[in-house]
Parts: structure tokens; sequence; C-alpha cells
């Protein structure tokens, strides 16, 4: 079997496994790549995850172009991200069309408004760690309050305040952030 | 038609913009979507983006991408769904192909380093305010039970740690044996 079409299966299996996204799938990326096909090393691995955090995109994508430009130059980049992301949404999609013709049922309408409250306790949570990184830098609270930034929360609070006050762009808000990146951390 | 491909090349400028700009992926996307589509261009309200949310979380793979493709199928059709996800993996692709190859110099570069933590305070407000709306609308619901479902799933899967496959499974469960018992009672 050619590394492309090895890249495409391991990553449908990586996207088909990865349940919750975030940080929940990397011990599951890390088995595939790592330890079965031994693709990549662990210090690489632990490379992807730190430019992950700070590159857009999600950490699954990243992975996949990482790992598929290493094994398979850009073919292998697009067919592991391709695969990575299929079953994703054709099940989405399915699912979604499921709940929009199953309206009257009792039981269909219950469930996906608890699967509502039940995913925005998880938003909340990956909330917090944001949050938490943002004012207490990469080590979170337990480094003590040492790290404490005080930048931070203000930066944070006066952009909320852009947000709720003005409903302000996506695309200011982050180039405002940006910015004052620029000015406080440098 | 024009109206439909003026709609394609929307959906495709507004989903690189959010894959680019949203670092982390998974939930931050979800404000994105939310101030493009349903405050300025009001593809869909506030309600069904909380609907495509629960489902993009609960299936597998990327939340990002996921929603992009149902936000897109929603505003566009299935046209819509693959011009989405193909610009939602366009930014990660192309920045990660350059990274890759100045790995070292990118991560040393200070200023590339502040403006990127400065962006994670704008991701952290973004989020912040999201939370706040969607918790206003679930308790117009007036429900205990749903409710209650929020600060339960948080501290589930932020205090103890518990899988999240496992949550939204108990949460089914919670949801099915419900209407169960109240539609019981009702008879």
């Amino acid at each position: 079997m050619s590394s492309v079409w090895k890249l495409f299966f391991v990553f449908l299996k990586i996207g088909l496994l990865s349940i919750g996204g975030g940080y929940a799938v990397i011990p599951l990326i890390q088995e595939q790549v790592v330890e079965k096909t031994g693709w990549i090393s662990e210090k690489m691995f632990t490379d992807i995850i730190t430019i992950s955090q700070m590159t857009p995109g999600p950490l699954a994508v990243n992975t996949s172009t990482f790992v598929g430009l290493q094994i398979g130059g850009t073919a292998g980049a697009l067919a592991a991200t391709a695969g990575c992301i299929l079953c994703g949404v054709v099940i989405s999609l399915t699912l979604y069309k499921f709940f929009q013709t199953h309206r009257k049922s009792a039981y269909v309408m219950e469930v996906l408004n608890g699967l509502k409250s039940a995913s925005l306790g998880l938003i909340i949570s990956a909330a917090c760690t944001i949050v938490l990184s943002v004012i207490y830098g990469n080590h979170g609270p337990a480094a003590g309050l040492l790290t404490f930034n005080r930048t931070a929360v203000f930066l944070v609070l006066a952009l909320l305040f852009l947000l709720r006050r003005w409903k302000m762009n996506p695309v200011v808000i982050m180039v405002i952030s940006g910015m004052a990146g620029y000015v406080c951390y440098l | 038609m024009r109206q439909g491909l003026k709609m394609y090349l929307w959906l495709l400028a507004v989903n690189l913009f959010i894959s680019a700009f949203t670092f982390g992926g998974g939930y931050v996307v979800v404000p994105m979507v939310r101030r493009f589509f349903v405050v300025r261009r009001k593809c869909f309200t506030e309600e069904e983006l909380v609907n495509m949310a629960a489902v993009a979380q609960s299936t597998p793979g990327a939340i990002a991408v996921n929603l992009s493709a149902l936000a897109g199928y929603k505003a566009a059709g299935m046209e819509g769904a693959v011009i989405s996800c193909a610009a939602a993996v366009v930014p990660p692709l192309v920045i990660l192909t350059l990274v890759s190859a100045f790995y070292r110099v990118f991560v040393s570069n200070e200023v590339i380093v502040a403006v990127l933590r400065g962006m994670e305070a704008g991701a952290a407000a973004l989020m912040v305010d999201l939370i706040v709306d969607m918790c206003a609308m679930i308790q117009k619901k007036k429900s205990i039970f749903l409710s209650g479902m929020i600060p339960l799933s948080f501290v589930a899967n932020y205090v103890l740690g518990i899988n999240v496959a496992l949550i939204l499974l108990v949460c089914c469960f919670l949801c099915v044996v419900q209407v169960f018992y109240k539609k019981r009672k009702e008879r």
C-alpha cells in the first residue's frame, strides 16, 4: 500500500475516533503516529503540539498536515487532512439532518436540548483553560501567584467590554488584541 | 444564480478568515461563526447555531471543521458545506507547511510570540462573550434539568477530567429517561 493511502486511512481512523476535539484527542493521535506507525518521534510530536497552540486550526488537522508532509510531501498532507475530516463532516451532516426531520419526537428534541446544555458545559471548560492560560501563562495557576499577569486580565476585560458594548466584529477584535499583545508583551 | 455565487464567495471568504484566526481550534470557532452568520448576515438564528454546535461537538472529528460544514450547509446547502469545509482546512494546511519549514525561527521570534499571546486574550474574550449569551438562552427554557446539565458537564470535564464521549452518552441517557417518565406521568 502506498504511503499516501496509508496516511489517508490512519487519519481516517483518527478522525473517526476523536470525539470531543481539542486536547482530548492528543493521546489518540500520539498512539497512531508515534507508537504504532513510528512516522514521527516523540520530540517532534511535542513540537507539533506547541506549534498547534500558537497557530490557528484544530490540533488534528495541524498534526495531519505536519505528519503528511514528512511522510508523503504535499500529496501526503492533503490525503492525511482529507482523511482526518471526512468522517466527522459526513456524520455531523447526517446527524443534523436527522434532528431536523425528527423535530416532532419528544425524545429526539430532548436529547438535542440535553446535548446543547452539556456542550455548553464543555465550552465553559475549554474557556477556563484558555482564560487561565492567558492570565497565568502556559503553566496555569499551579505555578503560583508570581506568574499572575495583571496586564492580561485588563486586556481580556477591555476586549470583553468592546464586544458586549458595541458588538464588534471578531476581525477587529483579533487585530486589536494582536496589536495590544505587541505593545504589552514585547 | 448570481445570488448563489455571491453566497459561495462569502462562505469561502468567511470560512478562510475564521479558520485563519481561531487559535487552538475547537470551541473558539463558535463565537466566530455566531458573529458572522447570526449577528451580521442573519443566515440562521442563535438557537440553530446552538443546535449545530451541539451536533458538531457530539460527533467525531474536529469541532471547528464540523461546525463550518454545518453552517455552510444551513446557509447554502450541500455545495455550501463542501465550500466551507475546504475553506476551513486551507489556512492550517498553508500555515503549518510554512511553520514546519521555519519552526526554529518561528518559536524564537519575540514579535510573533507577543502578537500571538495578545490574540489569545482576544479569543478568551470572544468565548466569554458567547458563554454569557448561550447561558441566557438556555435559562429562558426554564427547565431545571437543562440548566443543571451545564454545571454538571463542566464539573465532569474540567474538575473530574471525565472523557467527553462518556459525558455526552450519559447526557443522552438522562434525557431519554426524563422524557420517558414525563410521558408516563401524563398517562
